[in-house]
C-alpha cells in the first residue's frame, strides 16, 4: 500500500507544479514536429494539431482539468506577446518592400478581412449554427487575444472563440500551399499576406517555414487584420 | 542575449501600458512591435542577439498556440452538437479568405507593375 501512497503523493506533487504540463506541452509539440518531418514536411501533418490532439487525449484520460494544465502551459502561452514584438525584426529587414507594396496590401486586407467575417457567419448560419456560435465565430481570423476581446464585446463566448481561432489557423496552414499553387499565385509577398489575413500567427508560422519574405508579410497581415477585424465585426454584428 | 530579451519585454510592457492609459483600441503587443520597429530604425541595424532570438522564436511560432488550442477540450460538447456548421463554416471561410486576399494582392500588384523579383519556383 505504501507504494500506492507514494504514487498518490507523486501525482499530487506533479499536479501542483507547472513542470509536468509545461514539459508535456513541449513534448507533444516535439512529437508533432517529428511527425511533420517524417511526412516530408507535408502541411497536412500539422505540428499544432498533433500536439493539441495528444494533449487533450492525455488530459481527458488522466482526468486533469484545463485550468490545471494551463497553470503549467501558461509559460509557453506568455511568449506569444514577445514573439509578436519580434515580428519587428523581419519587418525592419523588408521595410522597403513593405512600403512599396502598401497599396496591394491594403486592398487585399480589406477584401480578405470582410470575406473572413461574412463568409464564416453566412455559411455556419445557413447550416443552422446557434447565435452564440455565430457570434463566437465572427472574429475567428484575428489573432487569439484580439478575437477573444471582440467576441466578448459582441456577446460571443471568448473561450470558444479561442478554440475556433486556433482551428482556423491550422486549416489555413494546411491548405494554403496547394490552394495558392492551384490559383497560380507565385508571389511570396501575396502568398504570405493571404495566409496571415486568414490564419493569423499559425498561418505566419507556416509561412516562415517556407520563405522569410512570405513570413514577414504574413506577420504584417496578422497585425493589420487584428485591427481591421476589431473595427469590422462590431459594425457587421447587426446582421447576425 | 539579456539585452535582447529585456528590449522585447520593455517594448511589450510599454505597448500594454500605453494602449491602456490612452484607451487606444489596438492590442498592446502590436504597439510593442511598432516601438521595436522604431528602435531598429533608430539603430539602423538588427543587433545580433535580437536576430538570434527572432530566429529561434519565429521558427517555432506555432508552438506558442498549443496551450490556447488545448482549450478545445472545454467545448467538445458544443462542437459535437454543431459540428456541421462549424466545420463547413471554418473550411469554406478560410479557403475563400486565402483565395480572395491572395488574388486581390496579386492583381493590384500586377496592375501597378510591382512584381517581386523573388517568386515561388
Amino acid at each position: 500500500m505504501q507504494g500506492a501512497d507514494h504514487l498518490d503523493l507523486l501525482w499530487v506533487y506533479l499536479q501542483q507544479e507547472p513542470l509536468l504540463w509545461l514539459t508535456a506541452t513541449l513534448a507533444a509539440y516535439a512529437i508533432g514536429h517529428a511527425l511533420h518531418r517524417a511526412a516530408g514536411g507535408s502541411p497536412l501533418v500539422n505540428s499544432v494539431a498533433v500536439a493539441i490532439a495528444l494533449l487533450v487525449a492525455v488530459l481527458v484520460v488522466s482526468g486533469t482539468s484545463y485550468a490545471t494544465y494551463f497553470d503549467g502551459a501558461q509559460f509557453v502561452h506568455f511568449l506569444l506577446g514577445p514573439a509578436t514584438v519580434l515580428l519587428a525584426v523581419p519587418l525592419y529587414r523588408n521595410f522597403s518592400r513593405v512600403r512599396r507594396l502598401l497599396v496591394p496590401m491594403l486592398a487585399a486586407l480589406l477584401a480578405g478581412s470582410v470575406t473572413a467575417v461574412v463568409s464564416a457567419v453566412a455559411v455556419a448560419g445557413a447550416l443552422g449554427g446557434s447565435r452564440e456560435t455565430l457570434l463566437s465565430l465572427a472574429p475567428k481570423s484575428a489573432t487569439t487575444p484580439i478575437a477573444m476581446g471582440i467576441a466578448e464585446e459582441i456577446g460571443g463566448l471568448a473561450s470558444l472563440t479561442a478554440t475556433l481561432v486556433i482551428i482556423t489557423g491550422i486549416i489555413g496552414a494546411m491548405i494554403v500551399t496547394p490552394l495558392l499553387n492551384l490559383l497560380r499565385v507565385t508571389d511570396w509577398a501575396a502568398r504570405g499576406f493571404a495566409v496571415g489575413v486568414a490564419s493569423h500567427g499559425i498561418g505566419a508560422a507556416r509561412a516562415f517555414q517556407v520563405n522569410q519574405l512570405a513570413g514577414t508579410f504574413a506577420g504584417i497581415a496578422m497585425a493589420l487584420n487584428a485591427l481591421l477585424t476589431a473595427i469590422l465585426v462590431p459594425l457587421l454584428v447587426g446582421w447576425i | 542575449m539579456v539585452h535582447a530579451i529585456l528590449a522585447l519585454l520593455v517594448c511589450q510592457l510599454l505597448g500594454e501600458v500605453i494602449v491602456r492609459a490612452a484607451g487606444i483600441p489596438i492590442p498592446g503587443p502590436v504597439l510593442g512591435t511598432l516601438l521595436m520597429l522604431a528602435a531598429l530604425a533608430a539603430l539602423r541595424e538588427v543587433p545580433e542577439a535580437l536576430s538570434g532570438v527572432a530566429g529561434v522564436l519565429l521558427s517555432h511560432l506555432s508552438l506558442l498556440f498549443v496551450p490556447a488550442g488545448v482549450g478545445v477540450m472545454l467545448h467538445l460538447a458544443r462542437i459535437k452538437a454543431e459540428w456541421l456548421p462549424l466545420l463547413v463554416g471554418l473550411l469554406v471561410s478560410t479557403t475563400l479568405t486565402i483565395a480572395v486576399t491572395a488574388v486581390v494582392f496579386f492583381w493590384v500588384m500586377r496592375k501597378m507593375g510591382l512584381q517581386e523579383a523573388e517568386q515561388k519556383p
